[in-house]
């Protein structure tokens, strides 16, 4: 900076440090903050593990010194054995792959019907509102009830096979998307709506650009919890009575007294139910890529 | 054109504020008949006025059940070509005038004409730049300006096509993939001026556009609007509460009363065009034209305060 200039704006030499010092100064702070934030991360991580690995070590531990009976409780070891034991030689319904990809393809199915109809439905009556108003006791009736039970029902009107579980599923998941597509078509901003009228939008195409997009968000967050809902409804279709899938392992498990079996059922439904959840944010992140800042860490 | 007060017609608007309201928005062929002749004895010879609003009322139901007048009375005519700038207090009905030239609300009273006809509806010759961000976040700039063409039933290719050249003529060349949240704020005007501009509007309708503009910004923008506007002939209607900006940019300025609003004065602005709005605030014209409306618009951004100051403390 010349002599000149400075004496032509002498507030400005005097109040701010210079540019090279306030760079230094930045990239500094910045090191060490990633610094700080790496080695926050390793403790992270490290007690991560350490907490499964601990928890694991004592169940095993106390069943070993028979502190806890393994009868009720299983232990670790057997756990890993069960789930050995029916990759290698299959389970008493068949191949352990089977029963997951049957429980799979009723998750899913129910999942892709269950978003569908909650999609369409939400916009329907998020945009008209003497329909929503006069669907809206009995969608919150049928809201409140305790849809688990259905399942008896489907399974009289569907049978053993897959449909039962896909229509259970299909309920859980409606109500979750509905009530997040309703709300996300209800929350659009009014300022887009009418700037998209006046640059000639067809009630149609506010729909379809301006609506659908906006509430696009609202619908992905209830994607997250809906998928957890579309396995419950498989699995506990399954439960209620089938001939294949990770439901009835379980309830096979439970009936021969082989806690070992739940857990390990159990085990195989959480890591499928991560997986999942991994794709939808992976879904999610393409679909609004146009979000400012995606935020991927705050979910658990 | 020429006399520096143009007065809006106040001996009208007196007559008709003691008549009863039945009579204002009634189709009472006579009377409609005599007003049309005060109303052609008033307005400057020339071509039909672009917007025309008259006798108009707009209420609204608050929350909480009651009535709230935003405009009274209010009569506005915009001849075509003109920039005119509306200014007023604080929430004093300026958006609402613009929502009922853009057929975005309806008048409760009085009427509004546009081209000559009624308005029933949103007009294809209408553009709207809103206050606040109104781009669609999802589009990227491209997809965004090419938006309007694309509402109209023009196929990708072409209004890809006539969007990058607005692109180009607003100076975002080289951002069309980029998304809304990737923009400054000025940069997201532009994208908005383009949005609105590429439909070719006869009528351009803005709402404080660039209030949430840093100053130098501002000033760019103003200078480009003003000549994105020579080029395209269209009548502005810009809603403003910076009475500085109204005078560099406008032709005229019409001063609202503090809510409900009507008509105070309007006043014609002298300056010479093309203007630099930098430089055009240091012409001593200006501050005549500013103490002038200031001493008009002064009185009623006093009242507006004395109310806000009242209903908090109540």
């Amino acid at each position: 900076m010349s002599v000149q200039s400075a004496a032509l704006r002498p507030e400005a030499t005097a109040e701010r440090p210079t540019p090279s010092a306030v760079a230094s100064a930045d990239t500094l702070g910045s090191n060490q903050r990633t610094q700080s934030r790496q080695r926050r991360q390793r403790r992270i991580q490290l007690l991560r593990i350490g907490l499964g690995v601990g928890f694991l070590a004592a169940w095993e531990l106390a069943a070993q010194f028979e502190l806890i009976d393994v009868f009720f409780f299983g232990q670790p070891s057997g756990i890993a054995n069960q789930i050995w034991k029916w990759v290698t030689r299959g389970t008493a319904q068949g191949p352990l792959w089977e029963q997951i990809a049957v429980t799979l393809e009723e998750a899913i199915l129910g999942f892709l019907i269950g978003v569908a109809l909650g999609v369409i439905f939400g916009v329907v009556l998020g945009r008209n509102r003497d329909v929503a108003d006069v669907f809206g006791p009995y969608i919150k009736g049928a809201n409140s009830m305790p849809r688990v039970v259905l399942g008896s029902i489907f399974i009289i009107w569907f049978g053993l096979g897959l449909g039962s579980k896909v229509a259970l599923a299909v309920v859980l998941v409606f109500f979750v998307v509905f009530f997040n597509a309703f709300q996300g078509v209800r929350e659009v901003d009014r300022n887009l709506l009418a700037n998209a009228r006046i640059l000639g939008a067809s009630p149609r195409r506010i729909t379809s650009e301006v609506i659908i997009p906006s509430a696009l968000s609202w619908i992905i967050a209830s994607l997250h919890t809906s998928f957890g809902f579309a396995l419950v409804g498989a699995v506990v279709g399954e439960y209620l009575g089938a001939i294949k899938g990770l439901g009835l392992m379980i309830a096979t498990a439970q009936n021969t007294f082989n806690p070992n079996g739940v857990f390990a059922a159990m085990a195989i439904l959480a890591a499928v139910a991560l997986l999942a959840e991994a794709g939808v944010t992976a879904l999610e992140n393409r679909l609004i890529s146009w979000r400012p800042n995606v935020v991927a860490d705050v979910t658990i | 054109m020429s006399g520096f007060w143009r007065g809006c017609p106040v001996d009208t608007m007196n007559r008709m504020r003691f008549m009863p309201t039945w009579s204002r928005c009634g189709h009472n062929d006579s009377q409609a008949a005599g007003r049309h002749g005060t109303f052609a004895a008033m307005s400057p010879p020339g071509p039909a006025p672009t917007i025309e609003l008259r006798g108009v009322y707009k209420r609204f139901l608050t929350p909480t059940g009651e009535a709230y007048t935003a405009l009274r009375d209010l009569n506005l005519e915009v001849q075509p070509g003109e920039f005119c700038s509306v200014v007023g207090p604080t929430g004093c009905g300026k958006s609402t005038t613009l929502a009922l030239i853009s057929g975005l609300e309806p008048p409760s009273a009085g009427e509004v004409q546009v081209f000559g006809k009624p308005v029933t509806g949103i007009d294809k010759d209408i553009g709207y730049v809103f206050q606040t961000d109104a781009v669609f976040p999802w589009k990227n700039v491209l997809d965004n300006v090419a938006a309007g063409p694309r509402f109209r039933g023009q196929n990708k290719r072409a209004a890809h096509e006539q969007a990058r050249d607005w692109i180009a003529r607003v100076g975002l060349t080289g951002f069309e993939s980029h998304y809304p949240h990737q923009l400054s704020g000025g940069m997201r005007k532009r994208v908005a001026l383009a949005q609105t501009l590429i439909n070719n509007p006869r009528i351009i309708l803005m709402d404080e556009p660039f209030s949430a503009l840093d100053v130098q910004t501002r000033t760019l923008m103003e200078n480009e609007l003003l000549a994105l506007w020579s080029a395209s002939g269209a009548s502005v209607v810009f809603v403003t509460h910076d009475l500085e900006e109204a005078i560099a940019l406008s032709d005229r300025v019409f001063v609202l009363t503090a809510g409900p609003a009507t008509i105070k004065g309007a006043y014609q602005v002298d300056l010479p065009r093309p203007r630099n709005v930098a430089e055009i605030r240091f012409q001593p014209r200006f501050n005549e034209i500013y103490q002038v409306i200031w001493e008009d618009l002064r009185q009623e951004v006093l009242v507006s305060y004395e109310r806000a100051k009242r209903s908090i403390a109540a």
